[in-house]
């Protein structure tokens, strides 16, 4: 039994696909609020957000497979919590099944698997219920073949042949068995036997026998085990236990097998009930999403509006401020303009957006169209190396480094500031040359700087490919946090900054002519 | 935050804090001062108490990491707090130095409190496991053995003391206490009544019958050992199961209820021994002195660090005592070098480079500008590392030191841009530097480490030249690390230092930071050439991928 709900023709498995650069996303991207906003709370959600994010599907067919799942959910989201609440409900009860005592006897494990399926099979049974109801409503292939395969699987006859034999498991009328001589001349190869005796209670009667021909009077001092004292009594069950032990361990693998379909049910639904989760954040604050549209991954393209930091929405009370960007046949797009002007929470925007686009979410914008890439790698300013290898130059090169070993054509790379820790004039040539051979390679960059040098020098080149964003800054200095077409200009307005920190005029308001 | 919380008025010094407590009898005695602590002569003072907290500038400094080394291992002891409170005055980091020189020149007293330690050590291991137990009888047991191990390992210490001749005012204060405190009743009756109770339990002996549900226990002598008859006898057939091995059940180092039922009737049976051990044991609940408890914690701040400085030795580096100021701000240090890098490259086989600096009047500000590389960013940390464990009264990096006893530290380093805070990275930088020099006087010291990276260099430049005028006013001590070579030579008060490269190889780098005007040279293409980071490398790189991408 296969689950199917987010790839057409494998299962999902968690932590597989997760590119090596995961980290550097996850810290740059401030991935954690999103994984926290989706998980609402639950940590097995925040695993399944974080690992669906991370392994980009990367073909457009994926991508619209998960693109109806997600739809019939958003339709129908009551449903979908019922049928995660029922695989919820089955992981969790099969769990507090005393399971701690289990490994200690074939016999408690005998009893545990015997409870564990007859809970199983009721859970099962609830599924085939919702079903029977509710699959005529839905569209996607994912949930058309779910359904079926439910139907298909648990028809009533098989679910009633399973109850018949775990009646039979319980032994109440007692263990038969038999068993050849050893070597030794000790019992071995016991061999179950289901015939139906009641229990004699003869070992009861020779024991009380025995003691009391044997027991002697002494003067020392001495007290009884209870008989009620399983412990002291466990020794006795050697022999039971030692003719069940087969049939208790395959009956706990076939437990094992049914609660596995139902992580994989929860772990497959789980990505899809956590995009409910962000979906009822998102419309509380009235910020818009859309289902956005992949296009193929030659073409280019980066056309949005309305697109907005899903991570700085989830950080404050207010709705956050979008941008509307028109990138066509565009392969860098190079962000400059005032401090705190919004520049960086764009860039991390896009990349959210493409991460999220390319796992089969929605998208926080109105609208949005991007080709698929075939990763989205990060380069951002970073504190002081910890382990002090290196300078931050070094450190800079170094994760540069280590990106462009691993990307390929077609991959978006997204620099925030980056080379700006040595002086500007070193700073943009080595950027220049980084960019114009990743450009050549058809990688896709969107570019974050300061570096007036290197903005400019882009702009001066009039290249075709390149599209120049702005963060507004209005006449008084105040700023919109809302980025415009717009060519570099020279200054970053650190001034305003200093003046309204240290509330004193600084002496000379001229800054140096270089 | 890079704020210091300690910045509390400083206690006064004092010489003589308590009349000293002399024993009849001991008027002769040099040791009778009061003792208090191993770390300082004055009984504890409120400005005196420990900071729990790691100040805003260590891990900017990388003092975490050389506290993380020095105080690894020792959990238990707790030490991070006394690393975290600097001294106030030049008098109490003299009393820290002079037990630093007993213990390092003398082998010794170190071996003495080494295993003093390890002792204590142990000791408290044997009260962990008396707690944890579950039946009373079980944790009477562990504690006997605690109390022994104590009783032996306070009486070699005081033996230890009297014959090794400590020279600092801290271990003749403690050799004063350990022989009134081995001589006083407290003491003597622990030791008599311990050993007594050891010497009636040992005499306790009992046989035990165990018939189905029945169990029986008497006083009795021991026969020949049957148990071993009856494996001898059966080891023939011994063989492995996999299949049972499933179910064995662990056995548990815990009593179980059976044993202890046991236990309970053979105390029954030998009632004046054990009743001896419950009115002992209760009687001497708390048998450990303070004054012990707590110099067995201390003294690990000092057999901490000289364990780190051991290290240092072995790799040929030097250390020395500075000579620790609080009024002049001519500082000086030779053969100096970061001591968290240090710890480091001697683990990866290295080697350290050294570096020196010196203030005279009126300079205040060492601006370092130069490559990439270059040690920096280390020179500045290493100014603030010597500053600070000269401050806590340690033995420092370099030969002939001469520091300044601050009030307070800053730090000023690039911090990654968070969007808890919703502000830009610069403004928080300047909202940063704007505290610092609210909050900084004539005796602080301020580090910054490229600030204002995160604009163009015409507002670096502008904004530097408005902080330094800044610091410049306070009068403090301050070290600059800049891409701007113009603030290297901002007034007289600054030096400017340069970190340097080998000229015929500028990939070859000294880490060597030198006293000369700024010279302007930096050397960034040649880092990218070794990363493979040019146009062409770049273009080969990806390019050759594609193809094996399309070969498969």
């Amino acid at each position: 039994m296969k689950v199917f709900l987010m790839f057409r023709d494998h299962d999902f498995v968690l932590d597989e696909g997760i590119p090596e650069n995961a980290q550097e996303t996850i810290q740059d991207l401030e991935l954690n609020t999103l994984f926290r906003a989706v998980a609402g709370g639950d940590d097995f959600l925040l695993q399944v957000a974080k690992g669906a994010v991370l392994a980009s599907l990367k073909n457009r067919e994926s991508i619209l497979y998960r693109q109806e799942v997600l739809a019939d959910c958003l339709a129908f989201p009551d449903i979908a919590r019922d049928l995660y609440a029922l695989a919820v409900d089955a992981i969790e009860r099969e769990s507090r099944i005393w399971g701690w005592f289990a490994l200690s006897s074939p016999d408690s494990l005998l009893h545990r698997s015997v409870e564990a399926l007859g809970l199983l099979i009721g859970l099962l049974e609830r599924l085939r219920k919702l079903a029977d109801e509710h699959s005529s409503k839905f569209r996607s292939e994912g949930f058309r073949w779910f359904f079926g395969m439910a139907t298909q699987e648990l028809s009533d006859s098989y679910l009633q042949a399973v109850k018949d034999h775990l009646v039979r498991l319980e032994f109440r009328g007692g263990v038969q068995m038999s068993a050849d001589l050893g070597r030794d001349f000790r019992g071995s190869n016991y061999t179950l036997h289901s015939l139906e005796v009641e229990a004699l209670g003869w070992f009861e009667q020779v024991r009380e026998w025995v003691g009391q021909i044997t027991r002697k009077d002494d003067s020392g001092l001495s007290f009884d085990v209870d008989p009620r004292d399983e412990a002291g009594f466990r020794a006795l069950e050697a022999l039971r236990t030692e003719g069940i032990a087969n049939v208790a361990i395959a009956l706990a693998q076939s437990s094992d097998h049914i609660l596995s379909f139902f992580k994989a049910l929860r772990l497959e639904l789980g990505f899809y009930i956590g995009c409910l989760n962000l979906r009822d954040k998102l419309a509380a604050k009235q910020e818009p999403f859309c289902i956005p549209n992949p296009l193929p991954e030659k073409d280019e393209v980066l056309r949005c509006q309305g697109i907005y930091d899903v991570c700085l929405t989830l950080n404050t009370a207010e709705r956050v401020v979008g941008n509307d960007v028109c990138g066509e046949k565009k392969a860098l797009v190079v962000i400059t303009g005032a401090n705190r002007g919004g520049k960086s929470t764009l860039l991390r925007s896009f990349g959210v957006a493409q991460l999220m686009m390319q796992c089969g979410m929605f998208v926080p914008a109105r609208e949005f169209h991007a080709n698929v890439c075939q990763g989205i790698f990060t380069h951002f300013k970073r504190e002081e190396d910890a382990s002090m290898k290196s300078g931050k130059l070094d450190e800079e090169l170094s994760r540069m480094n280590a990106i462009v070993e691993r990307i390929t054509p077609r991959c978006v790379l997204l620099l925030n500031e980056s080379f700006a820790s040595t002086n500007e004039r070193e700073g943009s040539e080595i950027a220049r040359q980084i960019v114009r051979a990743l450009l050549e390679k058809q990688v896709k960059i969107l570019y974050v700087t300061h570096m007036f040098d290197l903005a400019d020098g882009f702009h001066r080149q009039h290249m075709e490919s390149a599209l120049f964003l702005r963060a507004e800054r209005l006449e008084d200095g105040t700023r919109t946090f809302r980025l415009l077409e717009g060519v570099p200009e020279r200054t970053s307005y650190g001034e305003d900054l200093f003046r309204r920190i240290f509330q004193a005029e600084p002496e000379s308001l001229q800054p140096t002519a270089q | 935050m890079p704020t210091n919380p300690a910045n509390r008025p400083a206690p006064e010094p004092r010489l003589q804090s308590n009349p000293p407590a002399i024993t009849p009898g001991n008027e002769t005695n040099p040791d009778a001062s009061a003792f208090h602590s191993i770390l300082t002569e004055c009984q504890d003072v409120d400005g005196q108490s420990e900071i729990q907290e790691a100040p805003g500038f260590f891990s900017d400094l990388n003092l975490d990491q050389i506290v993380g080394t020095i105080t690894a291992g020792r959990e238990q002891y707790d030490l991070k707090p006394l690393f975290y409170t600097p001294l106030k005055t030049v008098e109490a980091v003299h009393y820290r130095q002079d037990v630093f020189r007993d213990l390092s020149g003398n082998f010794r007293l170190l071996e003495l409190v080494r295993s003093f330690a390890e002792r204590m050590r142990e000791m408290r291991t044997l009260l962990a496991i008396s707690e944890k137990r579950y039946y009373k009888r079980q944790k009477q047991a562990a504690f006997l053995d605690a109390v022994e191990t104590y009783c032996n390992t306070v009486t070699v210490l005081k033996e230890g003391l009297l014959s090794t001749g400590p020279a600092s005012r801290g271990f003749q204060a403690l050799r004063g206490f350990l022989v009134r405190y081995t001589g006083s009743e407290e003491f003597t009756s622990l030791k008599k009544e311990t050993e007594r109770v050891r010497a009636e339990l040992a005499k306790v002996r009992y046989s035990l019958h165990i018939h189905q549900g029945r169990v029986t226990v008497n006083r009795t002598d021991t026969e020949g050992d049957y148990s071993e008859e009856v494996l001898r006898t059966f080891e023939k057939f011994r063989q492995t199961d996999p299949r049972s091995h499933r179910f064995k059940v662990p056995l548990s180092i815990e009593m179980n209820h059976i044993e202890a039922r046991i236990l309970d009737l053979v105390s029954a049976l030998h009632s004046e021994a054990f009743a001896r051990l419950d009115a002992y044991c209760d009687r001497y609940r708390n048998y450990c002195h303070q004054l012990i408890a707590r110099f067995d914690r201390e003294v690990q701040f000092y057999i901490a660090y000289l364990e780190q400085l051991e290290q240092l030795k072995k790799a040929a580096l030097p250390f020395c005592f500075p000579g620790v100021s609080s009024h002049s701000k001519e500082v000086q240090a030779l053969d100096t070098y970061d001591v968290a890098l240090a710890n480091q490259l001697i683990h990866a086989r290295k080697d350290v480079v050294k570096n020196s600096f010196c203030l005279n009047e009126p300079e205040r500000t060492l601006v370092v500008s130069g490559p990439n590389q270059g040690g920096k960013t280390t020179f500045a940390r290493t100014f603030g590392q010597l500053h600070y464990l000269a401050a806590l009264g340690c033995p420092v990096a370099g030969i002939s030191t001469k520091l300044f006893l601050f009030d307070r530290l800053f730090t000023h380093f690039e911090k990654e841009e968070d969007i808890q805070n919703l502000r830009g990275k610069l403004e928080d930088e300047l909202i940063r530097i704007n505290e610092i020099l609210e909050n900084a006087t004539a005796n602080s010291i301020l580090i910054t480490n490229e600030s204002f990276l995160s604009t163009t260099m015409n507002d670096a430049l502008f904004l530097s030249r408005e902080v330094m005028k800044r610091i410049a006013a306070l009068d403090m001590l301050c070290v600059t690390v800049t891409f701007l070579d113009e603030l290297a030579s901002f007034n007289e008060t600054t030096v400017s230092m340069v970190s340097t490269v080998n000229p015929t190889d500028p990939q070859q780098r000294t880490f060597k930071v030198i006293r000369r005007p700024a010279d302007g040279l930096a050397y960034a293409a040649a880092i990218a050439e070794k990363y493979h980071l040019t146009y062409e490398a770049v273009k080969t790189r990806v390019g050759a991928r594609e193809s094996e991408v399309n070969e498969s």
